[in-house]
């Protein structure tokens, strides 16, 4: 009994249930026709997975480069009865997330949760979680750069070209050229990859760790890049392959440490400095992953039946 | 437990309250209203409404109000506001030859029809600090002097129509022609269509009018010291009224709905001509919202600048590159993606400070190895001399 109120508890705190939103503007924001516009760019960069489709981007009430291609395309796909994850370097509680998370409660009133299991809709910057996603979920993915080709050839018009031929030899050279002089591929986040065989796609600046998550995703997963008014998307079960060569095949990072709050060994950690001599302590990035992790060995050390 | 990343909605809310704190400054004195920065700041008031792309001096002053003067952030705010805006009808061309000037200036002749109208500007004022404005409560010379546009016989006698200077020089056919396209076709709209390239002249000139003046006056600056070939002269550079119009389906005829004031410059600018033309001026346009000639200034040369493709010129300068130009004008776009820094990238710096700290043990790996096999190699040629004194010997 006493259990289960605590659990309640606990639920609430994490997931809030949906509200009517502010009045004054039309459900999530944006207008119908500006919805319908941005849909049909989703549609169409999901029949061309990793294709960069240029859409009509609206200004929108929050910064370039702070989401507004995540918002945008959130807003085209929410619903009322969506529960919606917005995470920021994989915690829910960074204020760029919190920020977002309360865009959408004032404009739309959705239903919002923590549990990455509960969530029908995820916008995220910079992190894919650790709980695996399932069939049904759309991750949407806030994108600073679109073009993965952009370091090496500043023009729009020359790398536009370069995909329509497929001609993606500049970037093997750059990372040949980094094994090279470093022994090792140098780029350790928003890693390049291909989608479905064909484009060369840039999956945000999430850390490489997580780039295997993105093969074969059962998750419709959508990119949003506002200031360049740029979207892709990779449909479910589609395959993502990290660029790599055969005799320097692509590898994720490893910590020699686990996580100092719930043990894990298989997650991506934060780095935290705790005292001023540089002590180090490190904990997941993935704040939901953790605290599920913690919640299920503190029940697991506490037999039922006796007062936690 | 780590705490340090909790509580991000409560922080929020503080930092609300304390951004109203300092906007609002000192309580003792008198809080502005908005009356009094769109009448008394019409400058700031102009370029917010330009860069903005929203003509509305009352929403303007509120948004620079609300930015605690913060010009760049008054744009946010108004562009935010303008995205939710209908579009209810588009209006007829206006008609800037029919403008009430309030100032209108040619450095190309010494007298035009109509006259040169020097106006209201602080370009012969010697920038000396007036102290007199100091003293709020003293003598100013607008409390004597009545504006003159409100006088009965001077509105009667200031001509409806002001020809514009460039007029003269294309009736003698000496600058480049600028028919209207066939079928004038509706102008692209960059705030409904992403930008595309080539970016024809109607995208560029609506990207300009939209730009940053302070790196649409860098750019065009730098086309004067060398950095792309520009001779330009300001033709004219009028300010004032013009009336705004449209024609309402129902009706069938063009009505007035209003009046904008804006800033309009033709700069004419040489062109040696070509093997199919001869030489003639080229013009450079540009336009703005309120009074606001320098960037009106700025933007008439970059229009011509980005024109080289167009005229068969060499684009070997930033300010000819209309990728470079375009996509970096905006200070929305570049204001927000700059400050995205501030946001938290520690999952990213986790991930290079991974990479450095590997990168470096193979570096040391390396450099062991190194010693090692020298060592080595020492020691078989001479066998019973220790190390370092093979090296020495070495």
């Amino acid at each position: 009994m006493m259990e289960s109120v605590i659990e309640q508890q606990q639920q609430q705190q994490y997931q809030q249930a949906a509200v009517e939103p502010e009045a004054g503007y039309n459900f999530a924001f944006l207008d119908e026709q500006t919805k319908r516009m941005i849909r049909r760019s989703i549609l169409k960069a999901v029949a061309i997975p990793g294709y960069q489709v240029p859409f009509g981007g609206r200004e929108m009430p929050l910064p370039y480069g702070w989401g507004t291609g995540g918002i945008q395309v959130t807003a085209a796909v929410l619903g009322r009865d969506d529960v919606l994850k917005v995470i920021d370097q994989g915690s829910d509680d960074t204020t760029n997330a919190v920020n977002i998370r309360r865009f959408f409660r004032r404009t739309a009133g959705v239903a919002t949760t923590e549990r990455t299991a509960d969530a029908t809709l995820i916008q995220t910057r910079h992190r894919i979680p650790e709980t695996p996603l399932s069939s049904g979920q759309i991750m949407i993915y806030q994108v600073p750069v679109p073009e993965p080709l952009r370091w090496l050839e500043p023009s729009e018009q020359q790398t536009r070209k370069l995909h329509a031929m497929a001609d993606y030899g500049l970037m093997s050279v750059g990372l040949y050229e980094d094994i090279a002089r470093l022994g090792k591929i140098a780029t350790s986040y928003d890693y390049p990859v291909v989608v479905n065989n064909r484009y060369m796609m840039r999956p945000s600046p999430i850390p490489k760790f997580d780039n295997p998550k993105l093969d074969r995703s059962p998750a419709l997963q959508l990119f949003g890049a506002g200031r360049e008014k740029r979207i892709y998307a990779v449909p479910p079960y589609t395959s993502v392959k990290s660029l790599d060569f055969e005799d320097y095949p692509f590898e994720i990072e490893s910590w020699e440490h686990s996580c100092s709050l719930c043990g894990s060994d298989a997650s991506f950690l934060d780095e935290l400095i705790v005292d001023d001599h540089g002590a180090r302590m490190y904990v997941c990035s993935d704040s939901d992953y953790c605290r599920q992790r913690v919640a299920a060995q503190s029940a697991q050390s506490t037999p039922s039946g006796e007062p936690s | 437990m780590y705490v340090a990343v909790k509580g991000g909605e409560r922080a929020i809310e503080a930092s609300y309250l304390a951004l109203a704190r300092t906007r609002r400054g000192d309580t003792a004195l008198p809080e502005l209203s908005i009356a009094q920065i769109r009448e008394q700041m019409p400058l700031a008031v102009a370029r917010v409404m330009t860069e903005g792309s929203l003509y509305d001096r009352d929403l303007a002053a509120l948004a620079i109000k609300q930015a605690s003067g913060d010009l760049l952030e008054a744009v946010f705010l108004l562009r935010a506001y303008r995205t939710t805006l209908p579009r209810l009808l588009s209006t007829l061309p206006l008609d800037t030859s029919k403008m009430t000037i309030e100032r209108r200036i040619s450095s190309t002749f010494k007298d035009v029809p109509g006259g040169q109208v020097l106006g209201a500007t602080y370009d012969y004022t010697q920038r000396l600090l007036d102290f007199s404005l100091a003293a709020e409560s003293g003598f100013q010379v607008a409390d004597a002097v009545p504006p003159q546009e409100n006088t009965k016989e001077n509105t009667q006698n200031s001509p409806r129509v002001m020809p514009r200077v460039l007029d003269f020089l294309n009736a003698e056919g000496l600058i480049q022609q600028e028919p209207v396209p066939p079928g004038d076709p509706a102008p692209g709209d960059l705030t409904r269509e992403p930008l595309a390239f080539p970016a024809q002249r109607d995208i560029r000139l609506q990207n300009l009018a939209r730009a940053d003046e302070g790196f649409v006056l860098a750019m065009a600056y730098s086309t004067q010291r060398g950095y792309a070939n520009t001779h330009p002269f300001a033709g004219e550079i009028r300010h004032g009224s013009v009336a705004v119009e449209v024609i309402p389906e129902e009706l069938g005829f063009a009505i007035e709905i209003g009046e904008i004031e804006i800033t309009e410059c033709q700069m004419v600018n040489q062109f040696a001509g070509s093997h199919t033309e001869a030489a003639c001026f080229t013009r450079g346009y540009g336009l703005t919202f309120g009074h606001n000639e320098r960037k009106a200034m700025a933007m008439g040369l970059m229009d011509r600048s980005l024109r080289c493709e167009e005229l068969g010129e060499e684009a070997s300068a930033p300010a000819q590159m209309a990728e470079f130009v375009l996509y970096h004008s905006d200070n929305v776009e570049a204001s927000g993606f700059l400050q995205h820094l501030k946001l938290p990238h520690y999952v990213d710096f986790q991930s290079e400070l991974n990479l450095v700290r590997a990168l470096r043990r193979k570096t040391a790996q390396a450099a062991d190895a190194a010693a090692e096999a020298e060592n080595l190699a020492a020691e078989e040629q001479f066998p019973d001399a220790p190390a370092s004194d093979a090296q020495k010997a070495a």
